[in-house]
């Protein structure tokens, strides 16, 4: 069938902020739906709030709408845009509820809009519960034995009569938030009342826990005339418990007969049908009980997936694509696959290796929180791998990973009763400990008793386990034969690994194996298991015969990526990538993309020439690097990963383009930056280094307190601390010095008060041009990741900016900077300080380049091969008109237990932004698209510390200027009728009932301001804080912020209705 | 133990030993399904062939006594990226190693499949020879280049059955296996050119009573059962040497419903009068698609060919129904006026998917129940699990 004449605009709805269970795979989903339907010459019209995305970029869709997801936002935009249809699947959940109450409220009706890829009936029936039961029932599926409760007596009630062990799931929450299982009647009632306090319909799904079943997951594609195929199986290395987004996983499925596989499928077909999916793709996860067979159906999403993007990638089946070409009509023997341009989409891919993916986790961002892995999902990224076998793809899986790990590394601190428990309780450890009990004689059996995992899985570790054995007791590298070298490398071995078993160095390692011939040869992923010719070079390596993917002799550019998702290095880094790729595709370069990540669009296969889907090691890169022998190669737009592989690439002569990696290290290396801020007469805050914990007394003898301490190197702020105390200082450094004794400590003067600036300029050997000068809306202290932003900066006088401009110059050109630079200034009374540079793609590039309409990582990219600015035509800054704020998105709901408030510690997954003509008004959609409703009526909660009390007048009477009444803790409230403000006293909640939590539940109360000054204020406000962020009260935990607020409230009815797209911005009509 | 693969070309795989010892002949072709391995060791199909399975990691699941396609493995050789020994699955009875080591045949592991089928790609499907132990890898080559290629071979009569027996139990279903059928319902003539049980199970489960027989029974012989349709099996090989079976099928034409599947598809084309051709290196997978011509709709389908019929030999009354859609070549056969067609592919799958299986239900329809209770006189029953294994 033809594709629709009828349609000729199409909506599409984005994801929103990066989130737990929703990250950049919808930017993945997302930009291939829109390059799809623009293809295919529809007018695509797109809503996503989430400014660090590719589909985001203006040219993607031909209106672009960085709004808030709201059902207000989006009726705006259906009336200005009046598309014919709108197309839910490609946008997680979040899409797929605002299509719901679109429908729901008529929208969708009044102004004759189809809902295209799946209807409304079809998604209610695949997301209600009792829906879907009854549809799964009607085609004989079973699912585990269930009951819908809404209260804790309907709970009980549920409990009786199934039994425990029971899983309790809320309804409608993303990515299993809130999910729990239960296995005595008291964790029954914990989870149950957590679950309805998470669930927007205060409804929770009690179901029998089936733990220890294996899990499986199936992607599914139906066209219009009804053709049905099966992409990808996934099998999920740990059993049935864990969500599957913090599964390993491997596809295809692994330990499963042709007949049992079959049932799998059939039931696939038969529930997509059921469902009433109409045309795209969706995923099914099913559970198979181990010991005979016996299958339930867990769930069925209607969309694209997490599980989607890993099975295009996993596949080379670009599923989201596909999917948005099927709903607008054309069927899947129309659709080409590119990979093997002879033969039509219409087919099952083939695959001929093993695909793991271990997810990512960020537990020591948040210590109160405990490491147990749970329905619930917390990993926020994943690492994917591919290899010949599955021991090759683990292991490369796991070097992937980037947290310290090349492989099985020993555990000795463990002790059996803690192996034991590891293996029984999963948690983000458990692999490694895997290995370690089979390390210590532990039997497949015995694991698997523990643990529930395969003991196919389990046997391929003990394989890898024992070769390690093995190569320890060869009698160092020289004695080790050509034969055993090569037999560990197809065993995934990493040089690192091997090197520690060996006694000997990494390079050792290299260079034995480069002198012996034990080399990787790389192989396509096609789709088709090499019964056609392949024409896309997407790429993995092995330790095989033959490489099938020499290399062309064009100048090209290898872009090295960003690896997993993790806080403080995500999308942004992604972004940045992607755009080098394009840019140097438009300069007439071979782009070369690098990375591991499979929910990235630079993962795509037409995003670069070549795709090496390979970890971002220095041994995986470097073979790269020596078989493709690029005109240069890119570091500084993936983020820490290959920043930190610049200086060892540079030694083995690769050729590092852009800012060098001396001058990277000129910036990173804190006694360096000294001198160069030192020669360039500007100012930072006082400072010192300290390597033990007298070397930090005297430094703090010589600033005073408070001071900011790190280790150096990281990013994200990673365990970076505001010091108040001596005591804490000592704590500090004695952890400090034990986990990372390579590294010391920088120990700046903690600035109070400071307004933050972040500035993204670039720089070529002529002139350095400012991209775009944010002021931090968070006052000094808080991360710039965590921090609200705004462009241009609201209270910064233009001298200020002048300076910063000026010394933003002097530092890129001191530092011979070429390409991209990021400086964070602290302005404190008058005075500016330079708190740190960064020779590197920032965090906020997209953020600019949206506010701006320059993209900056494009230019930077050029700039980089050679290009000038001027030639460019880039030469002078852009100072939008209006006003585009970011604002940080924070995944505590997910760490019960875990404080919400902000530090110098990066906590924040993702960002929003919101554009407005005033401020107020884009900070008020900033927080709307946060998901923080401010209200213009009721009672504001106030509770602040003394050095807090002449800002929160303001506040204050702002908010009585908006008509809002004010509720104090007794301290504040007090000051406040000192004043002369209205203000109602309400207890601590040490001070008794009722309190200002019970004042919070009763639902009078709009918005909570609250700051703390001492570590026992802290402590005291902290069930404030969480039972604000459980009631979704909107709260703010610095003044600043709060001052913000109230001129987001003043505006909140314009910035909760009108629309505007950055194409109108940008063209300046708005 | 090491092992060798020797290609006509002179290509040599060197890798590890498993299953049996010793040397073994055939054509080399490769299958793209990533589950099924038993199923595919065990379809009288790949007799006089060596297979290669394109996706790594083989024999996770072992051997089961349930999935059977036949008596035992007819294929010459097996080739595989990663063999596992220690099978975890609930239903496996042994590991794929010891059960061809039981029924003879030799196999290969960590050689570099991938560049194997891509050689197979480039330069077609040839004879190959395997052997494990020390060789002599030049005689190897010598022995595969002088081998005789499948073409002109009848395959099919070397691997039909000696005599006549009825089936008499159904598909396998998780928790029940096989059923034993009691079935009044149509009488099925089933020529058994090397014919895979799951088609059997398929025909007694809707009803039919079922009798096999030798591809070399003659058109009278077949007509003495008084049967109410007649059945060509898939089976290895060229369809052109099976001459005696294309005359039988060509005498019985118009005289009952017939359904034919792969090797039966060719055979049933070439006694119409059609032509049949060596493809390069055939389709051997569960993932080709085929276009219904009628309907539009489009299967998934379980394949394994190395010969094709040839669209422009059909004679007149016969048309294609069905075409692959990766390289267009013909996938089905209809009869203008006759209830008579056939498939190149698999509905039967075992291993791939149902999609196709339908067209079981659609030759049931075709069939009249008109044979006498007893038309099979005393044949002796099989099936799973009761004497056939």
């Amino acid at each position: 069938m033809p594709k629709r004449e009828d349609l000729k605009t199409i909506m599409i709805v984005g994801a929103g902020p990066i989130v737990i269970g929703q990250a950049c795979e919808f930017d993945y989903s997302g930009t291939q739906a829109c390059k799809a339907l623009k293809e295919e010459g529809y007018r695509v019209v797109l809503i996503n709030s989430n400014p660090a995305t590719i589909m985001t970029d203006p040219g993607f869709a031909d209106r672009t709408y960085v709004e808030p997801i709201t059902l207000e936002m989006a009726t705006a935009i259906i009336a200005r845009e009046r598309p014919d249809a709108l197309l839910p699947t490609m946008g997680g959940q979040t899409a797929l509820n605002l299509a719901i109450e679109l429908a729901e409220s008529g929208v969708l009706e009044k102004y004759g809009v189809e809902l295209i890829g799946a209807d409304l009936a079809a998604i209610k029936k695949a997301e209600d519960r009792d829906e879907f039961k009854a549809a799964m029932q009607k085609i004989g599926l079973t699912l585990p034995a269930s009951g819908y409760v809404a209260s804790m007596i309907e709970g009980r009630k549920v409990m009786d009569e199934i039994g425990l062990p029971l899983i309790i799931r809320p309804s409608r929450t993303l990515g299993g938030t809130g999910a729990n299982i239960a296995k005595t009647p008291e964790e029954f009632e914990e989870y149950l009342e957590f679950a309805l306090d998470c669930s927007p319909v205060t409804e929770a799904l009690v179901e029998k826990s089936i733990e220890g079943w294996k899990e499986y997951e199936l992607e599914v594609m139906r066209d219009r005339k009804d053709n049905v195929v099966i992409i990808c199986s996934i099998e999920n290395f740990d059993a049935l418990g864990v969500h599957t987004g913090d599964s390993i996983t491997v596809a295809p499925a692994q330990t499963l007969t042709d007949k049992e596989y079959q049932i799998l499928r059939d039931a696939s077909l038969a529930v997509i049908r059921e469902i009433g999916v109409d045309t795209g793709g969706s995923n099914i996860q099913f559970a198979v009980n181990p010991k005979d067979g016996q299958l339930v159906i867990i769930e069925m999403n209607p969309r694209v997936s997490r599980s989607s993007a890993l099975a295009s990638k996993a596949t080379g089946f670009p599923i989201a694509k596909f999917a948005a070409k099927l709903a607008i009509g054309l069927t899947l023997d129309e659709i080409s696959n590119d990979i093997t341009r002879e033969t039509p989409a219409s087919f099952e891919p083939t695959i001929d290796y093993v695909v793991t993916k271990i997810p990512r986790f960020t537990f020591e961002k948040f210590p109160q929180a405990e490491d147990k892995l749970t329905s619930q999902m917390r990993s926020v990224g994943e690492a994917m791998a591919i290899g010949r076998t599955f021991k090759e793809s683990l292991q490369k899986a796991l070097r992937s990973l980037e947290v310290g790990s090349a492989g099985f590394e020993p555990r000795p601190d463990l002790d059996e009763a803690q192996i034991d428990e590891q293996l029984r309780r999963a948690n983000s450890e458990r692999i490694w400990v895997v290995g370690e009990a089979l390390r210590r004689g532990y039997s497949i059996e015995r694991i698997y008793e523990l643990s529930f995992l395969d003991p196919w899985f389990v046997g391929n570790i003990k394989q890898i386990i024992d070769m390690e054995s093995d190569l320890s007791a060869v009698d160092g590298l020289a004695a080790l034969s050509v034969e055993q070298l090569r037999r560990a490398k197809q065993y995934g071995f990493a040089d690192k690994r091997l090197s520690d078993l060996l006694a000997c160095s990494e390079t050792e390692v290299r260079e034995a194996r480069l002198r012996r011939g034990v080399t990787p040869v790389y192989k396509m992923v096609d789709t088709c298991g090499a019964e056609f010719e392949a024409f896309t070079p997407y790429l993995y390596s092995t330790y095989e015969e033959e490489d099938e993917a020499p290399p062309t002799d064009r100048k090209k550019i290898i872009i090295l990526g960003g690896g997993p998702n993790r806080i403080g290095q995500g999308i942004e880094f992604d972004y940045c990538c992607v755009h080098a790729a394009f840019a140097l595709k438009e300069a007439g370069y071979e782009t070369i993309m690098v990375n591991c990540n499979p929910e990235t669009v630079s993962t795509d296969y037409d995003t670069s020439d070549r795709l090496y889907f390979e970890p971002l090691t220095l041994e995986d890169v470097l073979a790269i690097v020596r078989r493709e022998n690029p005109q240069g190669v890119i570091v500084q737009f993936g983020g820490q990963t290959p920043l930190k592989l610049a200086k060892a690439l540079e030694a083995e002569g690769v050729p590092i383009i852009g800012t060098s990696p001396d001058s990277i290290d000129r910036a990173e290396d804190r006694e360096r930056f000294n001198e160069v801020i030192a020669k360039l007469g500007l100012k930072q805050p006082p400072c010192g280094i300290a390597r033990t914990v007298e070397q930090a007394e005297e430094v703090v003898a010589r600033l005073g307190l408070p001071v900011l301490v790190r280790p150096s190197y990281v990013l994200g702020g990673r365990a970076m601390e505001i010091v108040r105390e001596h005591e804490h200082l000592r704590r500090y450094m004695a952890n400090a010095i034990k986990s990372s004794p390579d590294h010391p400590i920088l120990i700046d003067k903690f600035l109070e008060h400071a307004v933050e600036v972040d500035v993204d300029a670039i720089a070529d050997t002529e002139r350095v041009v400012i991209g775009g000068i944010m002021e931090h809306i968070e006052m000094a202290g808080v991360h710039s990741g965590d921090s609200a932003c705004s462009l241009p900066p609201m209270t910064l006088d233009e001298a200020t900016q002048e300076e910063i401009r000026r010394q933003t110059g002097a530092m890129a050109g001191e530092l011979k900077v070429l390409g991209l630079m990021n400086v964070q200034f602290a302005v404190a009374d008058g005075e500016i300080f330079v708190l740190e540079v960064n020779p590197r793609a920032s965090r906020t590039v997209p953020f600019v380049s949206k506010a701006t309409g320059v993209s900056l990582a494009k230019l930077a990219a050029r700039v980089m091969a050679g290009e000038t600015l001027a030639e460019l035509g880039f030469t002078e800054e852009v100072r939008p008109a209006y006003v585009s704020v970011k604002e940080a998105v924070f995944p505590f709901i997910k760490f019960p237990g875990v404080d919400t408030l902000l530090g110098p510690e990066m906590k924040s997954t993702g960002e929003v932004m919101g554009i407005g003509r005033r401020f107020g008004v884009a900070f008020a959609k900033a927080e709307r698209a946060a998901g923080t409703i401010l209200r213009s009526s009721g009672a504001v909660l106030v509770s602040v510390r003394e050095e807090d009390r002449e800002e929160l007048m303001k506040v204050c009477k702002g908010l009585a200027g908006v008509g809002m009444s004010l509720v104090g803790t007794r301290g504040t409230a007090e000051f406040l009728s000192g004043c002369g403000l209205e203000c109602q006293t309400v207890n601590k909640v040490r001070e008794g009932s009722p309190h200002t939590n019970d004042a919070m539940a009763s639902g009078r109360i709009a918005m909570v301001v609250n700051t703390c000054g001492t570590p026992e204020a802290v402590q005291d406000s902290f069930s404030l804080r969480r039972t604000a962020l459980e009631l979704n009260i909107p709260y703010f935990t610095t003044m600043a912020a709060a001052a913000a607020a109230v001129e987001g409230i003043a505006l909140v009815d314009d910035a909760n209705s009108k629309a505007r797209a950055l194409q109108d911005f940008h063209s300046g009509d708005f | 133990m090491k092992a060798t693969l020797a290609l006509a070309d002179g290509r040599i795989f060197r890798g590890e030993a498993f299953g049996a010892e010793g040397k073994a002949a055939g054509e080399v072709v490769f299958n793209t399904s990533m589950q099924g391995y038993q199923e595919i060791l065990t379809d009288p199909s790949y007799d006089g062939q060596i297979v290669a399975m394109t996706y790594p990691e083989i024999g996770n699941t072992g051997i089961n006594h349930e999935d059977m396609e036949s008596r035992g493995p007819y294929m010459r050789g097996f080739v595989v990226k990663e063999y596992w020994d220690t099978p975890s699955n609930w239903r496996s009875d042994e590991s794929l190693g010891a059960y061809m080591k039981r029924t003879g045949v030799v196999g290969i592991h960590s050689i570099d499949t991938r560049a194997l089928v891509r050689h197979i790609r480039e330069l077609g499907a040839q004879q190959t020879v395997l052997a494990t132990g020390e060789v002599d890898e030049g005689e190897l080559v010598k022995e595969a280049a002088t081998a005789a290629s499948l073409e002109g071979i009848d395959l099919a009569s070397g691997v039909s059955t000696d005599a006549g027996y009825k089936w008499v139990t159904g598909l396998w279903r998780l928790g029940a296996g096989h059923n034993k059928t009691e079935s009044r319902g149509p009488l099925v003539a089933a020529l058994d050119f090397g014919i895979k049980y799951n088609i059997l199970r398929n025909l007694a489960d809707l009803g039919c009573r079922v009798v096999v027989l030798p591809a070399t029974t003659s058109p009278e012989e077949v007509m003495k059962l008084d049967p109410d349709g007649l059945f060509l099996s898939n089976g290895p090989g060229d369809p052109d040497a099976v001459k005696s079976a294309i005359s039988t099928v060509a005498e019985l034409h118009g005289e009952l419903p017939t359904f034919g599947i792969c090797l039966g598809h060719q055979i049933l084309a070439l006694a119409l009068g059609g032509k049949t051709y060596k493809m390069k290196f055939g389709h051997h997978g569960g993932n080709q698609p085929v276009l219904d011509l009628d309907t539009g709709a489009i299967e998934i389908t379980s394949q394994n060919h190395g010969f094709a019929v040839d669209a422009g030999s059909l004679p007149s009354g016969v048309r294609v129904t069905r075409i692959n859609l990766n390289d267009q070549t013909v996938e089905g056969l209809g009869h203008q006026t006759l209830p008579v067609f056939s498939v190149q592919y698999h509905p039967e799958a075992s291993p791939g998917p149902h999609d196709a299986n339908p067209l079981f239900k659609r030759f049931f329809n075709l069939l009249k129940t008109r044979s006498a209770v007893d038309a099979d006189g005393g044949l002796p029953e099989r099936g799973d699990a009761i004497g056939g294994i």
